[in-house]
């Protein structure tokens, strides 16, 4: 995909500029494999201190021993952590992402002020917190459950406004023939809407289950025992904990790399059973009171590389604007919506006739559009 | 209420927000840097560049800040010798810069990348058809556009850069809010709650203007095609 | 329609699943190690420091392990009746108040403050705060020869302020999270020494195959307590306690663990002050 994506930034190289690549490819290769050398050296042979790469201290980092005691029991603690939180998430999220959107404005207010309060607080700040104040309320394993809650409080925050912009990105027919079948508007939300967007926003979840894993690792600082925390464990017996954190930095990294993979994997899946766009969000959207963020990224998804084809979607209609009350306004504000050819020609036809009246019988939001521009 | 007053009186809590503000503004703007070399770099038609690139973003994005904090310090000070400063407090806070921007950089990038898919085809065709190379369409054609394009997500990378910067505790910043917080619950337990609302409503108060911003900026912005 | 019913079914069918995976990992969270028999004594110590508490291949080892043991052997419970739990430094007097463990023995130094809050025995040991270097330094002898040298010590420990205020006011500080790392900072150099309590840095210097030495002049003394709860029946749990750690003494298997525990150090308890007479809380 990078090459495919690329190619259109430049003129395919000729046979002076593809020599002029190679010479760039062979000088960048001696380059890396320098600094390689160079970082290998100044840990074999430190200024002070003791040769990194020896058998003594990378043995007892990765033998049957340091798995069995403690990267193992470490990346239990690490997962099962995990699990609960993204668990806890989804439901927090679900909760508060379909109370965000229901008609009462009260319940509305009260669930955005809350997701945005937990989207803004850092999670460490919220982990030492908990910490301190379950230890003190005499609660049993406080590090566990603070991690688990602040990692639930967090990511659920960011799980409701997937189902936000889930429900926001859904075509306006799934609304509109859930109405004209007698629904109510909760019942339309409730009964059609949130459950496709679920399927929507499951792979945007499993990027945020790398989120959630990676943040477990804060636990360590308030002592939890999970991989980080144990890999610590495991380096202060042998004083290797370079050897131990490297060790577990690769076993983070490939569990996070195989989840990623995972997200890619999954919009087509869900693709099949929902009406909206499932995407893997490459940014979980944190920026607060911003609707358009989940909106951003999504777009730059789905337009192939640098452009070609259209958008499918209105930037703005997307995720924050989702509230199902002012579908026709916000859409029709936009302007240029594919998927209305007719909204496009009563805009086209306005910048002919910039200066002339012209509605006809059109739809009133045209007027908005036309007095926009 | 007069908790709160006592808590303010006795500790600096606005310096340790400033410490946070501080490694924030720095590593924003060498994470920009290097974001915006990655992003050349990835898009550039030389293979080599485009797989470090690659490899780089893959690597810090699926590593915990955590791990990448302390072997800022067990790793390249320790070992590696990296140091900026003879005082300890000044070397951990640049320690904890690099270590914020390294990480950041790979997430900058994304988004850029993101803002570039946003700029039609036709841009880059026609910046070819007028004799342009690659550095002067991708510098004077395609980034100017894709900055627009990338605003809310670079947005949501400074959010989450500043809600970051209390991970340098991990990197022995020891005044920044994290720390500053343990300290305070550890000497008053008896207002755990308001210590955590002062540091939480900070928090909020200094990142709903940046998501407004990015907001209004994205929609000022927004290139209507 | 069909597809909205199968939408809720899989709906249905998704949730009760996520229900269920939620069950199992709560309940495998929180009922992992009750192994709450009729006759067992649940002991609080450190998994994390060689020497003193450490936990290995579900076993633990060390001074205060050892002394545990003897304590509880003594009171009536065979080993496999000992169950160990991790006390961290800060939860400590919690883990006693709301009944988690019946004693501790971590490294818990008795203090005045701490006596408001919980019940001492012992004491079983008596430390002192102290320094360790790399084996070939020779320029630091005391706390006092540490201006313009750099210091490590675990973050939100108060042994690093002591030496700043009492002793060197140009000292340069480092926190880390644990002694591993300080000990690792020590030995590539970015740190001159490491303080805390000299049995605690006989147990890392133990660990450095001879590259890091304690320098051995305590500069406090600490008395290393059995921590208990403060009720009714605390004063006769004291007792039973002091008596067996007076056993221990008298028999010979008090110095054997330390010996056991300092192991290649070279380092001796101060026989100032030990073997302690433990007579708190009676």
């Amino acid at each position: 995909m990078a090459a495919n994506e690329s190619a259109l930034l430049f003129d395919q190289p000729g046979p002076r500029m593809r020599k002029r690549i190679k010479i760039i490819n062979w000088i960048a290769a001696i380059v890396f494999v320098a600094l390689v050398v160079l970082i290998l050296t100044r840990l074999y042979n430190p200024p002070d201190g003791e040769n990194q790469l020896s058998w003594e201290l990378w043995k007892p980092a990765i033998d049957g021993e340091a798995w069995a005691d403690f990267y193992l029991p470490g990346l239990w603690a690490t997962l099962r952590a995990t699990f609960l939180a993204v668990i806890g998430a989804v439901v927090f999220g679900l909760f508060f992402g379909v109370g965000r959107l229901i008609p009462n404005a009260v319940v509305r207010g009260v669930c955005g002020i809350v997701i945005e309060f937990c989207r803004a607080v850092p999670v460490l700040i919220m982990m030492i917190f908990f910490w301190r104040w379950f230890a003190f309320m005499d609660l049993p394993s406080p590090a566990y459950w603070s991690v688990v809650l602040s990692l639930v409080l967090y990511n659920g925050s960011v799980v409701a406004e997937l189902v936000r912009s889930g429900v926001g990105n859904l075509p306006n027919g799934q609304h509109e023939a859930a109405v004209a079948l007698g629904l109510t508007r909760t019942q339309s939300l409730l009964s059609v809407e949130v459950p496709q967007a679920i399927y929507a926003m499951l792979p945007a979840a499993v990027t945020q289950l790398v989120v959630v894993l990676k943040d477990t690792a804060l636990g360590s600082i308030i002592m939890y025992t999970d991989l980080l925390q144990e890999s610590r464990r495991l380096g202060s017996m042998y004083f290797n904990i370079l050897q131990t954190l490297v060790v577990a930095g690769v076993v983070y990294f490939i569990l996070c790399w195989l989840l990623s993979r995972l997200a890619e994997w999954l919009p087509v899946r869900m693709q099949q059973r929902t009406m909206a766009p499932t995407e893997a969000e490459p940014v979980a959207p944190i920026a607060i009171l911003d609707p358009s963020n989940a909106n951003q990224i999504a777009v730059a998804h789905e337009e192939r590389p640098l452009g070609g084809s259209q958008r499918l979607y209105h930037v703005h209609h997307r995720g924050t604007n989702a509230s199902i009350r002012n579908w026709r306004r916000t859409r029709y504000t936009q302007g240029y919506d594919e998927t209305q050819p007719q909204s496009q020609k009563v805009r086209n036809e306005h910048r002919h006739h910039q200066h002339h009246h012209h509605h006809g019988g059109q739809d009133d939001a045209s007027t908005q559009s036309g007095t926009k521009r | 209420m007069e908790g709160f007053i006592s808590l303010f009186q006795q500790y600096n809590v606005p310096a340790a927000f400033l410490v946070n503000l501080e490694l924030t503004f720095w590593s924003a703007l060498f994470s920009a840097v290097l974001g915006v070399i990655l992003v050349l770099m990835r898009i550039s038609p030389v293979a080599s560049m485009r797989h470090v690139a690659g490899g780089y973003v893959e690597l810090f994005k699926n590593m915990p800040l955590t791990i990448i904090m302390v072997f800022m310090v067990l790793g390249a000070f320790a070992q590696l010798k990296l140091s900026f400063s003879d005082n300890f407090d000044t070397n951990f806070f640049w320690l904890a810069v690099v270590g914020l921007s390294l990480y950041t950089a790979a997430f900058v990038c994304e988004s850029l990348r993101s803002g570039i898919n946003t700029v039609p085809l036709g841009q880059a065709e026609a910046a070819r058809a007028m004799g342009l190379n690659f550095m002067q369409s991708a510098t004077l054609i395609i980034m100017p556009q894709a900055l627009r394009g990338s605003v809310a997500p670079l947005g949501n990378t400074l959010i989450a850069l500043l809600k970051n910067s209390t991970v340098a505790a991990a990197a022995s910043v020891a005044t920044e809010t994290s720390s500053l917080m343990s300290e305070m619950i550890e000497f008053r337990p008896d207002v755990i709650i308001q210590i955590f609302l002062i540091f939480a409503f900070g928090y909020v108060i200094l990142i709903i203007p940046i998501g407004l911003l990015t907001t209004f900026l994205s929609n000022k912005l927004a290139v209507r095609r | 329609m069909t597809q909205r019913t199968t939408m809720r079914a899989w709906l249905r069918k998704g949730l009760a699943a996520l229900c269920a995976l939620a069950c199992t990992v709560g309940v495998a969270a929180c009922g992992s190690d009750e192994a709450d028999g009729d006759h067992v004594i649940k002991v609080g110590i450190k998994f994390d420091q060689p020497g003193l508490g450490f936990k290995k291949s579900g076993t633990y080892e060390g001074f205060d392990v050892d002394v545990a043991r003897y304590i509880a052997n003594q009171l009536g419970y065979t080993d496999s009746e000992i169950v160990f739990k991790e006390a961290p430094s800060k939860q400590r007097e919690a883990m006693l108040q709301n009944g988690d463990v019946d004693m501790i023995l971590a490294t818990y130094s008795i203090t005045d403050e701490r006596k408001k809050a919980v019940d001492f025995a012992g004491p079983y040991f008596v430390a002192g705060q102290d320094l360790m270097v790399r084996a070939n330094d020779t320029s630091i002898k005391g706390p006092q020869d540490l201006n313009g040298k750099r210091l490590c010590s675990v973050t939100g420990s108060t042994s690093a302020k002591v030496v700043k205020e009492k002793f060197a006011k140009e000292v340069q500080l480092m926190e880390q999270p644990g002694y591993a790392e300080c000990a690792t900072a020590l030995l590539s150099g970015i740190v001159d020494a490491v303080t805390t309590d000299d049995i605690i840095l006989a147990g890392l210097a133990a660990a450095s195959r001879g590259k890091l030495k304690v320098v051995g002049k305590p500069f406090t003394e600490e008395y290393y307590g059995v921590g208990i709860k403060k009720d009714a029946d605390s004063k006769e749990f004291a007792t039973k306690i002091n008596d067996a750690i007076e056993e221990m003494e008298k028999t010979g298997e008090w110095e054997r663990a330390i010996e056991h525990a300092t192991e290649g150090t070279g380092y001796k308890p101060n026989p100032k002050y030990n073997p302690p007479k433990p007579d708190e809380g009676e």
